[in-house]
């Protein structure tokens, strides 16, 4: 009878024990879904929402606040003249399929995202690299050819990430990482399951299971916050949503900053647009409030120049192209076009393109300048605005971090061809001390927004809906990446 | 009969390869190079050129037509540009939802239209009548995408009967993948109901009219008899060619449903498809569907012979 009595209490307490549990696993939801599970292949920021950090690491790597941090590189040495990085390596890391990760993983690496058959969306970030060797089991050492101030931020990168030799044929169905999550199925068009890996080298994270699902429509997004379907929504696209979010007590919603300047490109090789006067009337023309609460909903911070306003070496040059329509109009006269002139306006999918476009499109009217505005699907923009030039203005958000070197090539979309600026961009990549590298950005900065290059409006806001009780959440996006190593239930 | 069959065949098979050159002309036209939509606004010429290669984009359209052509024949539809795996996995693994889910939607569909009908022609005229078509005339006019939406509102916002969306997987069981197709199919069935229902009204009282319908009353059969005995097979052409239509139509055209439940079906793999110039899985979804309506057709003509002995001999 007592051992009956101390069997059931024993049952009783392992019952109360199993509910006290915090609860451990998460479901994530975000608008789109990668095209494949390979960051190293493809510009998709999908991928890096659900892999980056989780399943992937490089060398180095991003933290919360877009700083540079060790990753799988425990330290480095950077040689006096800038050009040879010798990286030291963790101990003791493992792949999720067992194998170890070691220097000779580091070559294959970035040997293959600069190789001449690189599919690497952002070969560019390894142009400098010269050589990889490895000099023992935990050492590396890269040659660059000319000094990069940049070369630990490009290392942190999503396509930087270390792959394995071995698993790189499998890689686009099934990843295998170092990181604190392993891969364990995808449901493709409908979810992806990541588990944790019990022998991370790091720090182990708290969730034992996160699920990825893909929900595309912003109507059935917020369907699936408000019945507790996911417990935290990334990059949340229905901001007129979030006031009835932030009221109900079951969840939080953070606004955060991203890497996107969202601008109203120019095509500066196209008559009239080619005309300096005529860009800085389009930039008084244009009121960037109204922009962003009449297409944002609030969401999103002016900007004057192309450069993250959060970023430390940011300057405020909004005042350069205050809204001012008066002064739009005369400018206008002086370009010699007092009756304004018609040009096409042409917009992708997003909906920051969409609404802000029909709002641009109203305040350009008002100062006499009329757009032909068409909307286009991304492979059709791609097509034509991109790749063809063949357009006056569109809207777009340049989502990469610190891109602002896009300025030097002349053949980018924008066709800013200014030799000046090139030689401030080549003169910032060698540069290597921190305050002389502060001072040509700002020089940087200051240049495009003098030339009016295009019309800068906002930083792209991230709204980010979560359970109340989550904790560890990222705030702001310095990546597109959904880092979900330090998330946990508060109990 | 084996004459019919042959000729039968040839046509179909004509039939699909006049679609398949029209699919791929008309796809080939639309602007957007699937590389450049891989690769981004940072991608170097280089890196494109070699994604290209990979992918067999830069052969001719007519030596991808026939390649698409010759591997569709044996079965291989080709390798998806965007996912990288092979086209028919990605369709199989889609039409595990789709089709449960046209199936499911047509049989609410006949189940609540076969008995709405017959009750509303035998009651002709009278308050149930006038219900019943009043009913259906809001079915036909509510958007379904919105009746949805309603629905999630309800059942899974506020009373949290069913989750808003998604599918839970046939792994886990009959009835938990039953139930995530359950909202999706009400939606989808509420106007195909209305209309069959209206269909069935009114093919039954055209034939109620028929000069072997009175007979069958002056034999004595009362009106609910003869209505049972006589009148609903000889009802049933027009209901089974609207089936017909209806089936082809939850098949291709969920797109919407799929995307206010967020289900991983065919409609949702071409919607995606489409804005990433993922053309040979375009192409290929199309390719079926085109297949499945043939098919369906051919049913279709042979339920007819079954349900009217007229048709047989023809």
């Amino acid at each position: 009878m007592t051992m009956l009595r101390n069997t059931t209490l024993a049952g009783v307490t392992l019952l109360m024990a199993t509910m006290a549990q915090a609860k451990s696993d998460l479901v994530v939801g975000q608008q789109l879904e990668p095209p494949h599970l390979d960051p190293t292949s493809a510009a998709a920021g999908a991928i890096d929402q659900v892999l980056y950090s989780n399943v992937f690491e490089g060398l180095t790597r991003f933290g919360p606040d877009g700083s540079v941090n060790t990753g799988l590189a425990k330290s480095w040495d950077i040689s006096d003249d800038g050009l040879i990085y010798t990286f030291t390596l963790h101990p003791d890391v493992t792949f999720h399929d067992g194998t170890s990760m070691d220097a000779a993983d580091v070559k294959f690496s970035l040997d293959r995202a600069r190789d001449e058959t690189s599919q690497n969306a952002q070969k560019a970030l390894f142009d400098g690299i010269e050589s990889v060797e490895v000099l023992d089991d935990l050492t590396v050492k890269v040659t660059l050819s000319a000094p990069n101030g940049n070369f630990l931020f490009n290392l942190a990168w999503g396509d930087a990430v270390i792959v394995a030799p071995e698993t790189i044929g499998e890689i686009k169905q099934t990843p295998v990482g170092t990181g604190a999550f392993k891969f364990d199925a995808w449901i493709q068009g409908d979810q992806i399951t990541l588990l944790r890996n019990e022998n991370y080298w790091g720090t182990a994270p708290k969730l034992d299971k996160a699920t990825f699902k893909f929900i595309s429509d912003p109507t059935a997004a917020f369907a699936a916050v408000m019945a507790e379907d996911v417990d935290v929504f990334g990059g949340y696209p229905a901001p007129e949503n979030l006031p009835q979010f932030e009221a109900d007590p079951r969840f939080q919603v953070l606004v955060g900053s991203t890497e996107g300047e969202t601008i109203l490109g120019i095509n500066n090789k196209e008559a009239p647009l080619d005309n300096v006067k005529v860009r800085e009337a389009i930039a008084h023309a244009i009121d960037r409030q109204a922009i962003i609460d009449g297409a944002m909903f609030g969401l999103g911070t002016p900007i004057g120049t192309h450069f993250a306003p959060h970023n430390p070496d940011a300057v405020d040059l909004t005042a350069m192209s205050q809204h001012d329509p008066e002064l739009a109009r005369s400018l206008l006269a002086e370009a010699g076009f007092p009756d304004g002139f018609t040009t096409t306006l042409k917009l992708p999918p997003p909906s920051y393109a969409r609404r802000g476009g029909e709002i641009i499109a109203a305040q350009l009217r008002a100062v006499g300048i009329e757009t032909e505005i068409s909307n286009l699907e991304w492979a059709q923009w791609l097509e034509q605005v991109f790749r063809g030039k063949d357009y006056g203005l569109t809207i777009v958000s340049h989502t990469e971090p610190f891109d602002i070197g896009i300025y030097a090539r002349p053949d980018y979309y924008f066709q800013y061809d200014n030799p000046e600026f090139q030689a401030l961009n080549e003169a910032l990549t060698q540069e290597t001390d921190p305050a002389a590298r502060s001072d040509l950005l700002v020089k940087m900065q200051t240049m495009i927004a003098g030339d009016y290059v295009n019309g800068y409006l906002f930083q792209l806001a991230t709204p980010t809906v979560a359970n109340a009780k989550l904790r560890g959440l990222w705030k702001d996006a310095p990546t597109q990446a959904t880092d979900l190593t330090g998330v946990y239930w508060e109990e | 009969m084996l004459r019919y069959l042959v000729r039968k065949l040839v046509s179909l098979a004509l039939s699909l390869l006049v679609a398949s050159a029209v699919i791929f002309v008309s796809l080939e036209v639309v602007p957007g190079d699937p590389a450049a939509y891989m690769l981004g606004l940072n991608a170097q010429e280089d890196t494109l050129a070699a994604l290209r290669e990979e992918l067999g984009l830069n052969k001719g359209p007519v030596a991808r037509y026939f390649s698409w052509l010759t591997g569709m024949a044996s079965g291989d539809f080709g390798t998806s540009y965007t996912y990288r795996t092979p086209v028919a996995d990605m369709i199989s693994d889609r039409l595990w939802i789709s089709m449960p889910l046209a199936l499911y939607a047509l049989t609410l569909s006949v189940l609540i239209a076969f008995p709405a009908g017959i009750w509303a022609a035998s009651q002709r005229g009278k308050p149930a009548d006038l219900a019943v078509m009043g009913v259906t005339q809001l079915g036909v006019a509510i958007p379904n995408f919105w009746f949805a939406m309603l629905m999630v509102l309800i059942f899974a916002i506020n009373l949290r009967w069913f989750s808003a969306g998604g599918f839970a997987g046939w792994d886990n069981g009959l009835l938990a993948g039953l139930k995530s197709l359950t909202l999706p199919a009400i939606a989808l069935a509420l106007p195909q109901a209305s209309i069959l229902t209206r269909v069935m009204r009114s093919a039954l009282l055209d034939t109620l009219g028929e000069d072997y319908i009175r007979t069958a009353r002056a034999k004595g059969l009362s009106r609910g008899q003869a209505l049972r005995r006589h009148a609903l097979r000889n009802a049933m052409i027009p209901v089974l060619t609207i089936i017909g239509l209806q089936f082809s139509f939850l098949m291709a055209g969920a797109i919407i449903i799929e995307n206010v439940f967020f289900l991983p079906g065919l409609g949702q793999l071409v919607f995606k498809a489409i804005s990433a110039r993922d053309l040979i899985v375009v192409e290929s979804v199309v390719m079926l569907l085109v297949f499945a309506v043939i098919v369906v057709n051919f049913a279709v003509d042979i339920a007819y012979a079954w349900v009217d002995p007229r048709l047989r001999g023809r």
